[in-house]
């Protein structure tokens, strides 16, 4: 029989192979060596090191890639400096046109960088050519509308400097797109390391930069390995670093930045729910698990890795799956018609097989199709494993691989209890056809992204960024260009010292007395100035008082002295409010802070008394109006504080959500000892966070009077809980407690660091001053959108319709 | 009799031509049904199951269009794979201006569908290769019938008032017998889509069935017209409520529709066919009818259906295009496959 007759029997698919030959010749063309891209120029690494790349289909190696040193890395960000003044006065509309041409480039040469990912990644060309490349595009396009729209949308901020920008493996150029894009939109230069395991497409980019005249050093490729990702994040003339990879490895750049003054923003791990429900269409969510977890070979960080299954439908669902498993074709990346390409380095394949081995080991069943995945190259082929515990490591852990474990539930609470039963935050995905069920889950799920009957869908127009060991950070959509830009004007960014002076010498010019007894025959009743927890005043855990003393040393009070225990008895009294204060209607919770303004301000008399300890009587009138017109803006602004509809393109709405952070850690300046209070405070609370608060040291017994006014003020207890003591020490405790989502920090230099270094523990988002003070009583500077933005985190929420 | 009733007007009506007919033609050619075809016995209405179903229509066009993105045939295979979509095509002429001319040029073509130097340069000139039917108004049957004697070929006549099925019901269940009777081996009936549009499950499932009663041992296939049903989970529902009912194959549309067959569709029905043998055990054919011009698209058909309901379902026992412009294209692609040049459609014999 012939081909075509036995074929035409059979009806199997055959090869179908997309041509390597123009991506050959490029190598073949640069004798496949690579070097870095320093200023706009191929230098040689000044070590003269370099490594293989490897394509993981063929475990041949493609190509040599210089590994950046020290000097090369120091030489980039030298290059990126001297670029930074032009590329910014150039303009916005200057940087949109040469967005504008990186985006027409890319599109130009789509299919010569589609096969060099597939060749260099293992992802299958379909994906390289459908998804990858057209996301890049899409994304250079969308922020050149940023860039030029720069001035207008983003007046008063400026560029954070250079950007030191570290991208993972899984999705190399799609990576470098969201990292770059945004960087240069707001008018900052960058240096790329792109992962040792995937550099090609990142040198190929920077062909691209110096062939559209982009100037040189506004972009810099360093290839290498971890060594020169280190030398990036320690480098001292970097502002910012934005990271994206393992939740490991974004500790480790957390812990070596904390306190350095660098922005940062984290894009880690996930171990991403995938919530089926029994009214969902059970055909869409097997299609949904091709998309959530055997789309890049599982590779991917957001991965719906987690099927959370209503045990009705569990059966029927893992039949069909299983079905559908067998339909998958695993092989070689340049097939067009493979789903399933290779795992991208050996390292990653033993993490698999090692993870799936442990699963077994630990009772899960491991279900496998029936035909086999090729044995050269690295592939590894798609798994379902049930009778998975939730305990069980595989559900738990990021397995980073094409393999999916499947639990049950019974309601849509334990489903969300599960949901959220994890470290991580990074997305999610719920299927259901009763749009009441899903908009209701959707904001219940700790994840920056909640895909409703759809998953692993991406836009330019959408934030994507995670909750908790997630990371922080929002890319594309306007919530992440903020990562990219800093106010106008004012020094943040980089560390400096503390100046205690800045407000200390308006305090020593005049003194008051503690309120004289009236009755002149007897003391002044003895005033217990407690913590304030859970609504109720607390005696601190330990029995110890500090002595507070005014300006001119003289005693005017004392308060508690707080440990750990009072801050864990903190902490768990703000959890506990957590659901009720974030789920109140902002209406409700700006009517409490207007009533706590409303109190204050009938006890005005009292706090001006009050503060005379530390200001002179006049700054102190002034201190307690300004700190009731900073209740009021927040008030203001509890229920204005909207979000976003994206406009991404799909039949789709995409709902940029700002929710609380949950608990946060807010450790108050010195001084101005209310106002400051007040300034963090209100705006964390109006958002809906619940907070712990630390007063301010020397100065606390504004904060333990305005706890009255709490009381008085109907805000629900948890809400707002006070820990007087030493600041640092707490300070500490709080960045430390893993059940603390997010902290602020206003206090010093050292302090601020600190916090950094500590936050890592659960990748807590942190928001520190370095040392440096601001002037609380300026609106420009102690209040406004900053503090919302910092106070909230944005969920995108992707509804398709249609029926 | 001058009180007549209004039954007898009818029973004329309905039953004196096909006697006519009976006698115009000699031996009455036996229904052509192919003896080892599948059967779909039908189940009792399972109302349940209907109420059930969901279908997420974001969900379905995502996964429709990725199929033809997913997978590919090329060289050898397309030529094969373009080869057997041949074999499923039911060759159609529904037009107004149908002659016994026009029929009998339709059939000489399903006959020899594909050049034979070309089936000859592909190595396949020694098979027998046919369209799976010729589909015609009723009547052309017998002309059909005439024109494809010996060649194994099925005649499938629509039915039942095509295309908007909205005769009186006697008289649509008397034509399906009196196309049987002229020797059609494969009847496509349309359903009532207001049975549907309104919910009535039960009325769809007694006209369905009634309507395979009639068919007796010729296949038939259940055309839903879903570009006038709404809503993909109504076009889901009645593709279940008419495999109930005993449909042998399910089809997409008459062709005249606004919208007619499209992969969103085509995939919602292959679904429910793999759902209905979950339960069942039985197979439901598929026809796709209606736009189906290219050999692109018909390639993209096959690719979705072997990916969702496997490889028996590329075959013409349980797929079927209804189309007509559509052998052409395919045989431009075939003769570019063997010749490496581009084709033209003047040098392929016309239907």
């Amino acid at each position: 029989m012939t081909r075509v007759a036995e074929i035409f029997e059979t009806m199997e698919y055959g090869p179908a192979p997309e041509s390597a030959e123009q991506a050959q010749l490029w190598l073949e063309a640069r004798e496949r060596q690579f070097r870095l891209f320093i200023g706009g120029a191929w230098r040689d690494p000044a070590d003269g090191e370099y490594f293989e790349t490897i394509n993981p289909a063929t475990a041949q190696s493609i190509a040599r890639v210089a590994q950046a040193g020290a000097s090369d890395v120091d030489r980039a960000v030298t290059a990126a400096r001297d670029a930074l003044k032009s590329w910014r006065g150039l303009g916005a509309h200057g940087r949109a046109r040469y967005l504008y041409a990186i985006a027409r480039h890319v599109q130009k040469h789509s299919r010569l960088f589609s096969v060099l990912e597939s060749m260099d990644n293992g992802k299958p060309i379909r994906e390289s050519r459908d998804i990858d490349i057209p996301l890049v595009v899409r994304h250079f396009y969308h922020h050149a509308g940023w860039a030029e729209l720069f001035d207008t949308e983003f007046a008063g901020y400026e560029p954070v400097g250079v950007v030191g920008q570290i991208i993972p493996w899984n999705f190399p150029l799609l990576m470098l797109a969201w990292k770059i894009a945004p960087a240069l939109a707001m008018g900052n230069t960058v240096v790329l390391k792109p992962a040792e395991f995937t550099s090609l497409t990142s040198l190929l980019f920077g062909e691209l930069c110096a062939d559209i005249g982009l100037p040189a050093g506004v972009v810099n490729v360093v290839t290498g390995d971890g060594r020169t990702g280190e030398l990036l994040v320690k480098h001292d003339d970097v502002d910012k670093i934005a990271f994206t990879g393992s939740t490991e490895v974004g500790r480790i750049i957390r812990t070596t930045t904390a306190g350095s003054g660098k922005r940062l923003s984290l894009e880690l791990g996930g171990k991403s729910p995938f919530i089926v429900f029994e009214d969902a269409d059970l055909d869409g969510v097997v299609e949904g698990v091709v998309d959530a977890i055997w789309f890049n070979q599982g590779q991917v960080c957001c991965a719906g890795s987690r099927i959370l299954v209503q045990e009705g439908i569990a059966e029927r669902l893992v039949t069909k799956l299983r079905a559908r498993m067998e339909t998958l074709r695993v092989g070689d990346p340049l097939d067009k018609a493979v789903d399933i390409g290779a795992i991208v380095a050996p390292v990653q394949l033993e993490k698999i097989q090692q993870l799936v081995q442990q699963g077994r080991e630990e009772g899960a069943e491991i279900w496998q199709p029936s035909w086999s995945a090729p044995k050269e190259g690295y592939f590894f082929p798609p798994t379902l494993c049930t009778n998975v515990s939730q305990a069980a490591t595989i559900a738990q852990v990021e397995i980073f691989g094409p393999v999916v474990v499947l639990m049950t539930f019974r309601t849509p609470t334990e489903a969300l209890e599960l949901a959220n039963n994890t470290r991580y935050g990074l997305a999610a995905s719920i299927w259901t056809e009763n749009i009441n069920l899903a908009l209701d889950v959707a904001p219940k799920v700790k994840a920056g992204t909640v895909w409703i009957n759809c998953t692993n869908v991406f836009d330019a127009a959408s934030g994507f960024g995670g909750y908790r060991e997630s990371g922080y950070g929002r890319e594309g959509g306007k919530e992440g260009l903020w990562e990219y830009v800093k106010a106008g004007g004012r020094e943040g960014g980089k560390a400096g010292s503390e100046t205690d002076e800045a407000s200390s010498s308006e305090a020593d010019s005049q003194r008051s007395a503690i309120p004289p007894s009236r009755h002149p025959a007897l003391p002044p009743i003895d005033r217990t100035a407690k913590l304030y927890i859970g609504g109720k005043q607390a005696r601190p855990d330990q029995g110890y008082s500090i002595v507070i003393h005014g300006t001119d040393g003289t005693p005017v009070g004392e308060v508690g002295h707080g440990n750990r225990k009072d801050m864990r008895n903190a902490v768990e009294a703000a959890r506990q409010a957590e659901n009720g204060w974030a789920r109140a209607t902002a209406h409700n919770r700006a009517q409490i802070l207007y009533y706590i303004a409303e109190n204050l301000a009938a006890r005005e008399d009292e706090f001006v008394g009050r503060l005379s300890h530390s200001v002179n009587e006049q700054s102190a009138r002034s201190e307690v109006e300004l700190t009731i017109r900073r209740l009021f803006t927040y008030a203001a602004w509890a229920d204005k504080w909207d979000g976003l509809v994206h406009h991404t393109p799909f039949r789709n709405v995409t709902l940029a959500m700002p929710e609380p952070i949950g608990v946060m850690g807010i450790v108050c300046p010195e001084r101005p000892s209310l106002l400051g209070l007040v300034s963090a405070v209100a705006p964390s609370v109006a958002m809906g966070n619940t907070t712990v608060v630390i007063p301010s040291e020397p100065f606390p017994l504004a904060a333990t009077d305005f706890y009255q006014v709490l009381e008085t003020s109907d805000l629900p207890g948890g809400v707002i809980n006070i820990v007087t003591g030493m600041r640092d020490e707490l300070a500490e405790v709080l960045a430390a407690h893993d059940d603390v989502d997010g902290m602020w920090y206003f206090g010093s230099a050292e302090g601020s660091g600190t916090v950094e270094r500590l936050s890592v523990g659960n990748m807590k988002r942190t928001w520190v001053d370095y040392g440096q003070p601001r002037e609380w009583a300026d609106a420009h500077h102690g209040e406004g959108e900053e503090f919302l933005r910092e106070a909230t985190h944005v969920k995108n929420i992707w509804i398709p319709y249609g029926e | 009799m001058t009180n007549a009733p209004k039954s007898r007007d009818i029973d004329r009506i309905v039953t004196v031509p096909t006697k006519q007919r009976s006698r115009a033609v000699p031996s009455p050619p036996l229904p052509r049904a192919h003896p080892a075809r599948h059967r779909n016995p039908g189940t009792a209405l399972d109302l349940d199951w209907v109420r059930q179903i969901r279908v997420n229509r974001s969900a379905v066009e995502r996964r429709a269009a990725t199929i033809p993105r997913r997978r590919s045939v090329k060289q050898d295979w397309q030529a094969a794979w373009l080869l057997r979509a041949v074999t499923c095509i039911d060759l159609t002429t529904l037009s107004g201006d149908d002659t016994p001319g026009t029929v009998r040029r339709l059939c000489a073509k399903a006959r020899q569908p594909v050049r034979p130097d070309i089936l000859a340069g592909l190595g396949v000139g020694d098979r027998v290769l046919h369209v799976g039917a010729v589909c015609v108004y009723h009547s052309f049957v017998d002309t059909a019938v005439a024109a494809l004697e010996g060649s194994g070929i099925p005649v499938a006549a629509v039915s039942t008032g095509f295309p908007a099925g909205l005769g009186p019901f006697r008289q649509r269940l008397a034509e399906i017998g009196e196309s049987v009777a002229a020797g059609a081996g494969e009847i496509d009936i349309v359903i009532t889509r207001a049975h549907v549009l309104t919910g009535d499950w039960l009325a769809l499932y007694d006209e369905v069935r009634a309507f395979r009663d009639a068919c007796g041992p010729v296949h038939m296939k259940t055309i839903l017209a879903t570009g006038e049903l709404g809503p993909f989970r109504n076009v889901a529902r009645a593709s279940a409520v008419c495999m109930m009912a005993g449909a042998d194959f399910i089809k997409t549309s008459t062709g005249k529709e606004r919208v007619n067959a499209t992969l969103p569709i085509g995939l919602v029905m292959s679904r429910m066919i793999r759902d209905y043998r979950e339960r069942t055990g039985s197979r439901v054919g598929f026809k796709p009818a209606g736009g189906i011009r290219t050999a692109r698209v018909a390639l993209d058909w096959l690719l979705m259906m072997k990916d969702e309901l496997g490889t028996d379902w590329v075959k013409g026992d349980l797929f079927r295009f209804g189309a007509s412009s559509l052998l052409t294209d395919i045989e431009r692609q075939l003769e570019h496959n063997l010749t490496g040049r581009y084709s033209a459609s003047f040098r392929h014999p016309m239907a």
